[in-house]
């Protein structure tokens, strides 16, 4: 191999001093959300979650966060950094534009403490549009087809972590609670157009309600969010469509298998 | 602290990843069940498995659950339990079909049915010519978020029945009375308020113990808080020697790149651009089984040839490459992998390298180490996942133990790719039945009214004892010995050395305290409470190590360096003896014998294990 190629050891060999702003609440101790400041010694290859950890393992066992694999696929930290709904652990040091970073809990949400939320209302939403396959057919005895067409028809939606970045960066979810939110959309999507499933036009019909689909303006603030990379308005936008036109956008029936 | 909230429900379920709530659906059919776990649902990390899970369905290469039994007990380098082997590989086949009833999103072939890929050890005996063996498409995936697709899919479908969860309760304690298990104890983590279940069957699907090691795949939250507990309890943990380090973790952070990079042709390069394992494993090459690609790594390293002279090698996944070596199973269908079928089939790799170490792998190789990675050891238990007391397989009533926390043992000695969640979801299944089958049989049995008192002491001793210095030291100190002393090459003066810093590090845990005294979301405490579980059950891994004096499947010892299947056919039992000693028993394989020529003889007889 002469090609020239990256030096992963090179992330780990220098450091810098980061000024970490971070939003502190403790309900046993304080009446309101205020800010603290910390130092910490970073690494470029280090995460926000790395810097975070160092600051609550070394400077301050007090702060509050949730935390799990890491790596971008359990949902646990999202929060709001610089402003961005992100995961920590899916944002390195050497990405930071500054050496300042704000971190605060994600918005639309009760805190608990520090950076934890109740999930609790985001998951009522979830759970509100029949996130679950509904096939009343008795089951074969081998699994039921789907071509490759049909399969990649609701990838998209699969892809979602619960991680309420999307949900917990819409404007109108901030003015009104009550909205089921754009993750919301994206699990129904799923089934929406999933071949095998039976229960699209009930799905579309909770959608169809005052705190349904009809609440999204389109801000895009939602996929700018997605730390998978969903086209969440995208999803959004073709579950309008289906509403107004009646038909489900599917692949062609010349697709579909006997 | 006030008196604790006391909830009766049949079955409890402990822990809410794959296992969990696979049994949680089958339970909840039958009884009253709950789901008690530390994280969220869809947060457990049963999410984070990528390649697939194996089941010999024949969608695309013909196979046979008969050739996944014998795979799984090679790979496994023959100390696996038969009998539950053939559960495994049978079961796997209509589990499958459940999954995707239940509406897992398979990848399909181009006539409908359920997407097969290769994975390491995954075999069949070449048509023609079935003395030899050769790789088989058995591992069923969607796309590389197999585990993920899983998680999620029981987790709608336990939406769907109303299966109740507490969601954010950390197990701490088991109530056990005359040797039975009664319920559990668990810290509610939002309030700080502690919780009794009361209960007539118990699941341990608490997940694995990978964060004992510095470099390691594991979320954080696998502390083998399950295990740890029962282990407490004089409840034994066998083969825990048996840890698999997986050959491509991302250089140094440890995250995993799957092995399904290496089953659509996935090159491993060393420093002298020389693809190594066509030296250790001339026929299999990328495609042996895991613990013969992590020491091949260590031993390129060792010789100097890592890349600069450093301590990782390559995994090369860019179609030019593929396309050199004709590596891929599509050049037999006279095919070239292109950008976009690698994207298609492995953008979750694409992605964590991208975003971990700023490498675009269609573009650039990709630097690796072995990673820990997975338990084969564990809790000890029977087929229906029922926990064993002692060596000498007698039950404890009432709990069961299932997924990575348990070792029924179906991995022996080193897991194949994709079994793990085969594990889960069969294992998980016949746990959900027998719990409901248990409880049902059963009544109510009491419970002291001072169960969770225990607990309480242990978190206000926690809070009282002054920090003598930050706990978080003495997790390091562990991990790094672990990883030094107890990794992927062992030796008896290396051991030594890690039981006795083992040991002086679970003193210096009992004298430290921690910081945080609050009561809502204490974190600092459950994790201090986590560290506590990973020295005990380090403990009892340093000592099983020593124990095995011989080389087999991840358990390599420098200083035996071969198989020993006179002295060492058989599983290690650990339990705990007083304080800081484990005793060690061992429990005979459980080996099936068939009739041939009017002899018994064994089903599945030992073989030299070569890739």
């Amino acid at each position: 191999m002469s090609e020239e190629l990256t030096d992963p050891t090179k992330g780990y060999l220098s450091t810098r001093i980061l000024t970490v702003q971070l939003k502190r609440y403790d309900p046993e101790k304080d009446r309101e959300p205020h800010w603290q400041e910390f130092k910490v010694e970073a690494r470029p290859i280090d995460r926000v979650l790395d810097v975070l950890m160092k600051v609550k393992w070394d400077q301050d066992d007090t702060i509050g966060l949730r935390k799990s694999c890491g790596q971008g696929i359990c949902g646990s930290d999202a929060m709001r950094i610089n402003g961005q709904n992100n995961l920590a652990c899916k944002m390195l040091v050497q990405n930071l534009k500054s050496d300042k970073i704000t971190v605060e809990p994600i918005l639309g949400l009760p805190v608990i403490k520090d950076l934890i939320v109740d999930m609790k209302p985001f998951f009522d939403h979830y759970k509100s549009i029949m996130p679950f396959l509904v096939n009343t057919d008795p089951a074969p005895t081998t699994e039921r087809l789907q071509t490759p067409a049909q399969r990649e028809r609701f990838d998209e939606g699969t892809k979602c972590i619960l991680c309420a970045c999307c949900t917990t960066a819409c404007p109108p979810f901030w003015g009104n609670r009550e909205y089921v939110g754009p993750a919301a959309i994206v699990n129904a999507h799923r089934f929406i157009f999933d071949s095998r499933d039976q229960a699209a036009s009930e799905r579309l019909e909770i959608l169809n309600d005052a705190e349904g689909v009809w609440r999204c303006r389109t801000v895009f603030n939602c996929t700018s969010a997605c730390p998978r990379g969903i086209k969440v308005t995208q999803l959004i936008s073709e579950v309008k469509r289906a509403l107004i036109t009646g038909v489900l956008d599917m692949p062609q029936e010349a697709e579909v298998l006997a | 602290m006030s008196t604790p909230t006391y909830h009766r429900f049949e079955t409890i379920i402990v822990g809410s990843g794959g296992a969990g709530l696979m049994a949680a659906l089958h339970s909840s059919k039958e009884v009253g069940t709950a789901v008690v776990s530390k994280l969220y649902p869809m947060r457990s990390h049963t999410g984070a498995a990528a390649g697939g899970i194996a089941a010999a369905l024949s969608n695309i290469e013909e196979d046979s659950w008969e050739n996944h039994a014998y795979d799984t007990i090679k790979g496994g380098d023959y100390v696996v339990d038969q009998t539950p082997v053939e559960i495994l590989c049978r079961e796997a086949v209509e589990c499958i079909y459940d999954l995707e009833h239940m509406g897992l999103p398979f990848d399909r072939t181009p006539d409908g049915r359920i997407s097969q890929r290769r994975f390491g050890g995954h075999t069949r005996p070449v048509p023609g010519n079935p003395s030899k063996r050769e790789p088989v498409m058995r591992s069923c995936h969607a796309a590389d978020r197999t585990g993920h697709m899983i998680l999620q899919t029981l987790y709608q479908q336990c939406i769907k029945q109303g299966v109740t969860f507490f969601d954010e309760y950390h197990m701490l304690d088991l109530i056990m009375v005359e040797g039975e298990c009664r319920g559990i104890v668990a810290i509610e983590i939002a309030t700080g308020r502690l919780h009794v279940f009361h209960a007539k069957s118990v699941l341990l699907a608490t997940g694995g113990f990978g964060r004992m090691f510095k470099v390691s795949s594991n979320a954080f939250a696998l502390t083998g808080d399950g295990p740890a507990i029962a282990y407490r309890h004089g409840i034994p943990v066998e083969d825990m020697e048996f840890y698999q380090f997986h050959p491509t973790g991302i250089y140094r952070l440890g995250v995993l790149l799957t092995e399904g990079c290496r089953g659509d042709g996935g090159i491993m390069f060393n420093g002298k651009g020389e693809r190594f394992m066509e030296t250790y494993a001339p026929n299999m090459k990328e495609l042996a089984s895991r613990d013969v690609c992590s020491r091949s790594i260590y031993q390129e390293v060792r010789a100097g040839r890592g890349v600069s002279g450093k301590d990782f090698v390559y995994l090369d996944i860019r179609p030019s490459t593929i396309n050199k070596y004709k590596s891929s199973p599509i050049h037999r269908d006279g095919l070239e992998v292109d950008d976009h079928f690698i994207e298609s089939r492995l953008s979750e790799s694409l992605e964590l390298s991208r975003t971990y170490l700023g490498i675009d792998p269609l573009k650039e190789p990709m630097p690796i180490q072995p990673t820990a990675h997975y338990a084969m050891g564990g809790t000890p238990t029977d087929f229906d996942t029922r926990v064993f007391r002692n060596a000498a397989g007698e039950v404890v009533p009432g709990l069961y133990a299932a997924g990575e926390t348990a070792c029924v043992s179906v991995h022996g000695a080193n897991r194949l790719g994709t079994n793990s969640l085969v594990d889960l979801v069969v294992f998980g299944r016949r746990a959900g039945k027998a719990m409901a089958q248990y409880a049902k049989s059963h009544d109510f049995k009491e419970i002291p009214k001072d169960a969770a008192v225990p607990t309480k002491k242990m978190i206000e001793g926690a809070l009282a004892k002054p920090r003598t210095e930050p706990w978080v030291r003495i997790r390091d100190e562990l991990q790094t010995v672990m990883m030094d002393d107890c990794g992927v090459y062992r030796t008896a003066e290396g051991l030594a050395n890690a039981r006795q810093s083992v040991a002086s590090l679970k003193k210096r845990y009992e004298l430290t305290g921690i910081q945080d005294k609050g009561t809502i979301f204490n974190t600092g405490l459950l994790e201090y409470l986590e560290l506590g579980c990973l020295i005990d059950l380090a403990a009892a891994t340093v000592a099983s190590a020593e124990s095995r004096k011989e080389s087999r499947g991840a358990h390599s010892r420098e200083d035996f360096p071969d198989r020993d299947d006179v002295k060492h056919f058989n599983h290690t039992f650990a339990t705990k003896d007083g304080d800081f000693d484990v005793k060690i028993d061992t429990r005979a394989v459980d080996v099936i014998y068939i009739e041939k020529d009017g002899q018994q003889v064994p089903k599945y007889p030992l073989e030299v294990r070569k890739y």
